[in-house]
C-alpha cells in the first residue's frame, strides 16, 4: 500500500494550492516563484470534496475540508497542520434540526467571515441553506432566518441538486450577505440574516415561462472584491452580469465572449476591474466552445472580455470548469487556477498570460482555492 | 433482551472494540435498538440515519439476512439475541 499523505509543511510566503475532486482533496506547495509544485493526497480516498478553505485569519492556519462520504453523509474535518492531521473524524457538527424536514447532502462552500470577526464562519450547503459559527466552527447553526424563508417550497434544484454554493459576506456592513443558489438566484439579507430577500432584477432565467421572475434563476457564481464590496459579478445559467449596487440591480456584460453560459468566475486579488471566467458552449453541450480551452479575462469590469490561451489547449479540448473550481491566490503578480472535470489543474503565475499544467490525473475536480501563507 | 449491533469497517473507527455494539433494555424494533446506539455513539447514528429519521439511501440494515427495507422499515421488530448488521450498499464507487 502507499503512504498515506503527509500534510504539505509550508512556510510563509508559499503558496498553497487546494483542490477538490469527487473522490478527495488534493494539497499542493510551491515556493514563492510558483514555479513548480509538490503534491499530497488523497486526503479523504473515496469522498467528494465540493468545499476546500484555508483561513488565516487571526493568526491561525485553518485548513477546512467539507469531505462528503457517498454513504455515510457530509461533515466538515479541520487541519491546524496543512493536512498532516486532520481533527473531527467522529464528529457530525453540521445538521439541520430533526424538526426542520431536511436533511443535509452535501457541503458546496465553506466561507469565512470578515477579517474583524475571525471566529465566524459561513456555509452553503444541500438543501440550500446557510449554516452559521461564531466559534471558529465549533459548533454550527443554520440562520433559521433562511431555512425558514417563505420561498423555500417554491425553490427547484438545479442538475447538481438544490445548493447554496456561493456565500458573500459585505466587507464592511456586518449586517450584509449576499448568498445565491440554484435554483432560487441571489437573496441578500441586510438585517444580520433574519430576513433575506431577493436580488435578482435583470438576471433571466431561460428555462422559465416569465424570463425575469422575482427569484427561481439557476445563478452559478457571485464575486466581489473586498475593496468595492457592493459591485457583484455573476455567471448565470445563461447570463453574464455585473452590479454596482449590492444586487439590486444587474446588467448584461457579456460583451465579446463566446458564450454567455458557464460556471465559475474569479476576481482578481487587487483590482476589483479584473475578473476571469470559463465559458461553456450551452446547457446542453457542458463543454468549452469550439473545443478550445480558453479563459476569459476583463480588465475593465466587464466592458470587453480577452481570450486567454498562452499554454492551454486549443484544439480537441472538450473541457467543463465547474463554479467553484476557477480561483486566484494573493500574490503579486496574482496567480490564477482552475481545475477540470477531466481531471486537469492548470495554473497561471503571470495573472492569467500564460498557463502551465500542474497536474492531469486526478478525479473530476470540483473545487480550487489558493493562498499564499502567512 | 440484548440485540447486537453490527457496524461495516467504515465506521468501526468511530467506537471502540471491534465494531458491534450490544444494546439491551427495550430495543424492541430496529429504531429501538439504533436510539440505543445514538445515546451513546451519536457519531454513528447520524452516519446510518439522516435528520428526516431515515435510513441513508445508500445504507442498508438487515436483521439477520433480511433487508428492513422489504419489511417494516425502522419498525421491523428484533428478538432477543438478533444482529442488526449495518452495510453500504453496492451503488457509489
Amino acid at each position: 500500500m502507499p503512504e498515506g499523505p503527509k500534510g504539505i509543511q509550508g512556510s510563509a510566503g508559499d503558496v498553497v494550492l487546494l483542490v477538490g475532486t469527487t473522490k478527495g482533496a488534493f494539497l499542493f506547495r510551491s515556493e514563492p516563484t510558483r514555479a513548480s509544485w509538490v503534491m499530497d493526497g488523497p486526503h479523504f480516498p473515496g469522498e467528494e470534496v465540493y468545499a476546500l478553505s484555508l483561513d488565516q485569519r487571526g493568526g491561525q492556519r485553518a485548513l477546512w475540508a467539507a469531505p462528503g462520504n457517498p454513504f455515510f453523509g457530509a461533515t466538515l474535518r479541520r487541519s491546524d497542520d496543512l493536512g498532516a492531521t486532520w481533527s473531527g473524524k467522529g464528529d457530525r457538527p453540521v445538521k439541520f434540526p430533526e424538526d426542520s424536514g431536511l436533511s443535509m447532502k452535501r457541503i458546496w462552500q465553506i466561507q469565512p467571515g470578515r477579517d474583524s470577526e475571525p471566529r465566524r464562519l459561513f456555509l452553503g450547503v444541500e438543501p440550500s441553506c446557510l449554516f452559521e459559527s461564531r466559534d471558529g466552527g465549533a459548533s454550527w447553526e443554520p440562520v433559521e432566518g433562511f431555512m425558514n424563508h417563505p420561498h423555500r417550497p417554491r425553490w427547484e434544484p438545479g442538475a447538481g441538486g438544490l445548493c447554496l454554493h456561493t456565500i458573500v459576506p459585505h466587507t464592511r456592513d456586518p449586517e450584509r450577505m449576499l448568498v445565491a443558489f440554484s435554483t432560487g438566484g441571489v437573496y441578500g439579507t441586510d438585517d444580520g440574516g433574519a430576513s433575506w430577500s431577493p436580488r435578482n432584477k435583470g438576471v433571466r432565467a431561460e428555462f422559465l415561462p416569465d424570463k425575469y421572475p422575482e427569484f427561481g434563476q439557476c445563478v452559478h457564481k457571485v464575486v466581489n472584491h473586498p475593496d468595492q464590496p457592493e459591485r457583484l459579478y455573476l455567471q448565470n445559467h445563461w447570463g453574464l452580469y455585473r452590479s454596482d449596487d449590492w444586487g439590486a440591480t444587474w446588467r448584461d456584460i457579456a460583451n465579446g465572449v463566446p458564450s454567455d453560459f458557464g460556471f465559475a468566475m474569479t476576481v482578481h486579488p487587487r483590482d476589483p476591474d479584473t475578473v476571469y471566467i470559463v465559458p461553456l458552449e450551452a446547457d446542453v453541450f457542458r463543454c468549452t466552445p469550439e473545443a478550445k480551452l480558453r479563459v476569459y479575462r476583463t480588465r475593465n469590469g466587464g466592458e470587453s472580455w480577452e481570450p486567454l490561451t498562452r499554454g492551454l489547449p486549443q484544439e480537441n479540448a472538450y473541457e467543463t470548469v465547474l463554479r467553484d473550481a476557477l480561483c486566484s491566490d494573493q500574490a503579486d503578480a496574482a496567480g490564477v487556477y482552475f481545475g477540470t472535470r477531466s481531471g486537469k489543474v492548470y495554473a497561471s503565475r503571470d495573472e492569467g498570460d500564460s498557463w502551465s499544467l500542474v497536474r492531469d490525473g486526478l478525479p473530476p475536480v470540483v473545487c480550487v482555492d489558493a493562498a499564499v501563507l502567512v | 433482551m440484548s440485540v447486537s449491533v453490527v457496524l461495516p469497517d467504515q465506521l468501526r473507527g468511530l467506537v471502540p472494540g471491534g465494531g458491534v455494539l450490544e444494546v439491551g433494555g427495550d430495543a424492541g424494533t430496529v429504531r429501538g435498538a439504533l436510539e440505543a446506539v445514538r445515546r451513546h455513539h451519536p457519531a454513528v447514528y447520524d452516519r446510518i440515519v439522516t435528520e428526516r429519521g431515515e435510513v441513508r439511501p445508500h445504507v442498508n440494515v438487515f436483521v439477520g439476512r433480511d433487508n428492513i427495507r422489504w419489511m417494516e422499515g425502522l419498525e421491523t421488530r428484533v428478538q432477543d439475541g438478533a444482529e442488526v448488521v449495518i452495510l453500504p450498499a453496492v451503488s457509489g464507487g
